[in-house]
């Protein structure tokens, strides 16, 4: 009994925190229409400030700041958010694509760095020498977990508050209007390009966050966390839960998740033994089909953005007829 | 360093022809096709199926064609591998690419294409192994060029180079000489006026699926020749084959030629300087330089 209560917390952790990441995309992909597909290297930054600035000292690469585990994951967001800010300047003034090619393309270089420059972050070994904050005071067992998993829940709450009052503010109607029509949205004197740069910034810090977290929560992150892999998986879930509504993005992050270890157990327990080597590529194959057949038959998701007219007034030429 | 220069131009070759079809596919319709990387796994794959059967059928052709380490089973097999690509690309389009592209924007089909590339990976793994697999078993030994400097090359790689070129003229005497590619330009430029002219939209867009599914096959196939297969090829080629398309310039035939190049010659030319574990982050690093000196690429013009 305490053993699947224990897995249950476990579970909801880790999906808890990909549901912050879910968060994030979905304010740059749902609300703002700008496509992150680099998703990792900033949930990553996340997770290697945060342990390379609360961690202990290690020989063999810097890091090891021994930083007060709030400031460290306050680190890491920042790391995410340079990233971003970098990237946004180059690209967001281009076509669309260039984002989506750079961002790739930040992700593919950040996992490369991550595994080959020993200095910075122990090369494909990872970052050891973290401590989970507050591991003296509640140990390392299930009442550790639990409070994690709070703590966790609680940040996940606070993030969903926060975008959604953002969402419903001048600020969020400004993103869905640069969305819809950019031309429309400059002649009402908005600057498009600072605004998306300020939705794609404040979205990879979230990302950054739940990276931290992700961190924390294993105490140790390797180029095996970063891989592109993960970027599937948490636009998965922002597909099927609905982009644009952040509750469906919350909703997508359990489900999707569930699904995945669901899968990943079923595989290892009914497949045959020769298959088990395939797992990887089988579940590759359905979460590749989700996403694509999400796009084909529900592009809007299971839970679809609901669009919300701020004016209900009569439509002119049906006055007319009255 | 010649030496680092040669093997870029080399791996230039086969980059280049997988960033035509892109370049291509990008102008048309629109998106950033993350797919494109792994029609050129297919067109690999598809070449080492022809191949055996090829050599079964007809053994006198399963002969090497001295100096090369590539028999006449194999030339057979790549154009094989060339229509079947080509018509795959086709059937992806008409079976996904075409639904997407009905019901949502343009961004949906890069998150289709991400999909499709997952889902086209991993049935490659799972139908071929996750093991490496050669076109010849024979080690192929490479010609000394030079003693001094001390220059390596081995035949199949001039043989790629040569028939990349061929390739590519090939390409260039379609679209600049005949009707088709002045249809095809048109669609680019502005598709409803094509359409207006009397140019089927619907048959352009296959066209082009065709030809950059074939230039992908034998970008596939050269990559082969040069390393060896494995399911994951295309997660190492997407990033150099967009980086071609970007520092050639979105939609420019040329540039994506150009561009290959540079991407292949810059990757080898980096481990003058970089460890060779960094490779991987060169391309991006050349995506980031052309962003900062010229967003539209060397013949790519704004367009929004």
């Amino acid at each position: 009994m305490i053993g699947t209560i224990s897995y249950l917390v476990f579970f909801a952790t880790t999906a808890s925190i990909l549901a912050i990441a879910v968060l994030g995309l979905n304010l740059q992909w749902g609300n703002t229409g700008l496509f992150n597909g680099g998703v990792v290297a900033f949930f990553g930054a996340g997770a290697y400030g945060t342990l390379i600035l609360g961690g202990t000292p290690q020989d063999g690469h810097i890091g090891g700041f021994d930083l007060f585990y709030p400031l460290a994951l306050l680190g890491g967001m920042v790391i995410a958010g340079v990233m971003a800010w970098i990237v946004g300047l180059l690209t967001l003034r281009l076509r669309h694509d260039y984002l989506a090619i750079a961002t790739f393309g930040v992700s593919v270089a950040f996992e490369n760095l991550m595994r080959n420059a020993e200095w910075l972050a122990g090369g494909a070994k990872g970052v050891r020498g973290f401590e989970r904050p507050l591991r003296e005071a509640l140990g390392d067992g299930f009442t550790y977990n639990l409070f994690f998993f709070a703590v966790v829940l609680l940040i996940l709450i606070g993030v969903y508050v926060f975008l959604e009052r953002l969402v419903a503010s001048p600020f969020g109607r400004l993103l869905r209007a640069i969305r819809e029509d950019e031309e429309a949205a400059r002649s009402l004197g908005k600057n498009p390009a600072r605004i998306r740069l300020v939705a794609f910034i404040t979205g990879s810090v979230i990302l950054g966050l739940a990276g931290g977290l992700y961190g924390t929560f294993y105490a140790f992150v390797s180029p095996q966390d970063v891989l592109p892999t993960l970027t599937f998986q948490i636009w998965a879930m922002l597909i099927v839960g609905g982009a644009g509504n952040n509750r469906g993005a919350i909703f997508g992050a359990f489900l999707i998740w569930a699904a995945w270890t669901a899968s990943g157990w079923a595989l290892s327990r009914f497949a045959p033994i020769e298959a088990q080597l395939y797992t990887g590529s089988i579940q590759f194959i359905l979460i590749g089909s989700v996403i694509v057949g999400m796009l084909m038959w529900r592009p809007h998701g299971l839970l679809p953005e609901r669009l919300v007219v701020s004016q209900r007034g009569k439509h002119p030429v049906a006055q007319q007829g009255d | 360093m010649i030496q680092n220069l040669i093997d870029g131009v080399l791996t230039g070759s086969y980059i280049s022809l997988g960033a035509i079809g892109l370049t291509l596919v990008m102008h048309i319709l629109r998106f950033a096709n993350f797919s494109h990387a792994e029609l050129l796994s297919l067109g690999a794959y598809a070449a080492l199926v022809c191949d055996a059967l090829v050599s079964a059928l007809t053994p006198f052709l399963a002969v090497k064609l001295a100096p090369l380490s590539l028999t006449g089973a194999l030339l057979i097999a790549i154009l094989l591998s060339m229509v079947i690509t080509g018509i795959s690309a086709v059937l992806i389009d008409r079976l996904v690419f075409k639904r997407v592209r009905e019901k949502g924007q343009e961004l949906s089909m890069v998150f289709a294409s991400f999909g499709m590339a997952l889902v086209i990976r991993n049935v490659i793994g799972l139908i071929f192994g996750l093991s490496p697999e050669l076109y010849s078993k024979d080690i192929a030994f490479a010609m000394v060029l030079s003693r001094d400097p001390f220059i390596l090359v081995k035949p199949d790689q001039v043989f790629v180079l040569v028939a990349a070129l061929i390739l590519m003229f090939l390409l260039h005497l379609v679209l600049s000489r005949t009707t088709f590619g002045y249809a095809l330009r048109a669609v680019a430029e502005n598709p409803s006026l094509a359409q207006v002219n009397g140019v089927n939209l619907r048959r352009m867009i296959t066209a082009v699926w065709l030809i950059g599914g074939g230039l992908a096959a034998v970008a596939g196939v050269f990559y082969g020749l040069s390393h060896q297969l494995i399911p994951v090829m295309g997660r190492d080629l997407v990033l150099p084959i967009f980086a071609a398309t970007i520092v050639g310039g979105i939609g420019s035939v040329y540039g994506a030629v150009l561009g290959g190049f540079i991407v292949g010659i810059a990757g080898n030319l980096a481990l003058v300087v970089l460890p060779s574990g960094y490779t991987p982050s060169v391309p991006f690093l050349l995506i980031i330089a052309v962003l900062i000196i010229r967003p539209h690429g060397l013949f790519g013009e704004a367009r929004a």
